[in-house]
């Protein structure tokens, strides 16, 4: 497909990026992880230059940070958990912020790749996530009571339970953090492509011929997906986060008592 | 279908392009029927919302919250066959 368009661009750079730092050990740095960083740095540079100055009225970065937060415990940790939940605020928006900056450079100029679109960082989240929820409700219920509570749903007939006690343990421990993992990598896998294609079709339909006057539309089109890119970028951080105050709240209570 | 046999057997297709076609027929098609399912869950999803928020216009903020959480929870089953779509691709 390269010989074909001729592109003066490398199609193989668009998730396989080479090692910048420290190659040939196990500690490697390349772009991706480079972007992880810069993600995190972003949210505690906001959240420190916020907490400065502590004025009554807000003002500035401190009126966007009070909202955000505002944002998380009223619409993510009062959904997930109800409110006994506020212990988990500071936690769930640290969450939030690093995988909204990760996802957002995918619209940065220079960044444009979400660092999320490799499976090396939402499967990391996914399992610490699997590990606080079990770690909660073990330490709120009990080791035997927590498995049991998850396997034996209440109120069913008896012979129904040799059926769902195997599909409820294998789906709460073993799906939910597999498409947890799987949704945000999926999204921004799939919005990363569709943004470097029709970027690709920019750069070749960009020619001295006549064929450049279809160019405005995928440039239309590439306009209109990185906005509703962005909007995707904040819908998946605002779901993963809320997933997870769902499961450690569910954990929390007995299983299947909502 | 005959003519394809026909060329494997006298060896002017090596069984590797068959291997690599059939991949990509396959990847295609579980993407494809991927789809189906999550894009009628998301449809009723999006219908229902609107409905409710027609109705009871001041339950609009929950009613949101709530949709928005389904509709990723239908479409990650899609995004289950986008990821078995690359792994088809790119393992064969």
């Amino acid at each position: 497909m390269t010989e074909m368009l001729s592109l003066s661009i490398p199609v193989t750079n668009v998730l396989n990026w080479p090692n910048v730092l420290f190659q040939g050990t196990p500690f490697a740095i390349n772009k991706v992880a480079i972007i992880s960083m810069i993600a995190s740095a972003a949210a505690i540079v906001l959240f420190v230059s916020a907490s400065k100055k502590k004025n009554l009225v807000p003002t500035g970065v401190q009126n966007l940070v009070e909202a955000s937060i505002e944002f998380v415990s009223e619409n993510i940790v009062r959904e997930g958990m109800g409110s006994d939940g506020a212990a988990w605020i500071p936690g769930l928006t640290a969450l939030f912020f690093f995988i909204f900056f990760s996802n957002l450079s995918e619209v940065i100029p220079f960044l444009q790749m979400p660092a999320t679109a490799r499976m090396s960082t939402p499967l990391p989240l996914a399992i610490g996530v699997w590990i606080v929820f079990n770690i909660v409700g073990i330490k709120s219920h009990g080791f035997v009571n927590y498995f049991k509570s998850i396997a034996i749903p209440p109120d069913v007939p008896f012979a129904l339970k040799f059926l769902l006690g195997p599909l409820e343990l294998i789906s709460t421990e073993l799906v939910r953090p597999f498409a947890l993992a799987v949704r945000l990598f999926g999204n921004m896998l799939a919005g990363h492509l569709l943004l470097t294609v029709f970027t690709v079709f920019c750069e070749v339909l960009f020619v001295k011929s006549f064929i450049i006057l279809l160019l405005p539309l995928p440039f239309i089109l590439l306009v209109g997906i990185s906005g509703f890119e962005i909007f995707i970028a904040g819908l998946q951080a605002f779901i993963f986060t809320v997933l997870t105050a769902m499961y450690i709240g569910e954990a929390k209570r007995s299983a299947h008592q909502l | 279908m005959f003519h394809l046999f026909l060329a494997v057997s006298q060896g002017t297709i090596q069984s590797t392009n068959i291997m690599h076609g059939l991949a990509a027929i396959g990847a295609g098609l579980a993407y494809g029927l991927a789809a189906i399912g999550p894009g009628i869950g998301i449809g009723i999803i999006f219908g229902q919302a609107i409905q409710a928020i027609a109705r009871q216009p001041e339950a609009s903020g929950p009613v949101r919250g709530l949709a928005f959480l389904s509709f990723a929870l239908a479409e990650a089953l899609a995004l289950i066959g986008f990821v078995v779509f690359i792994l088809i691709q790119y393992t064969t």
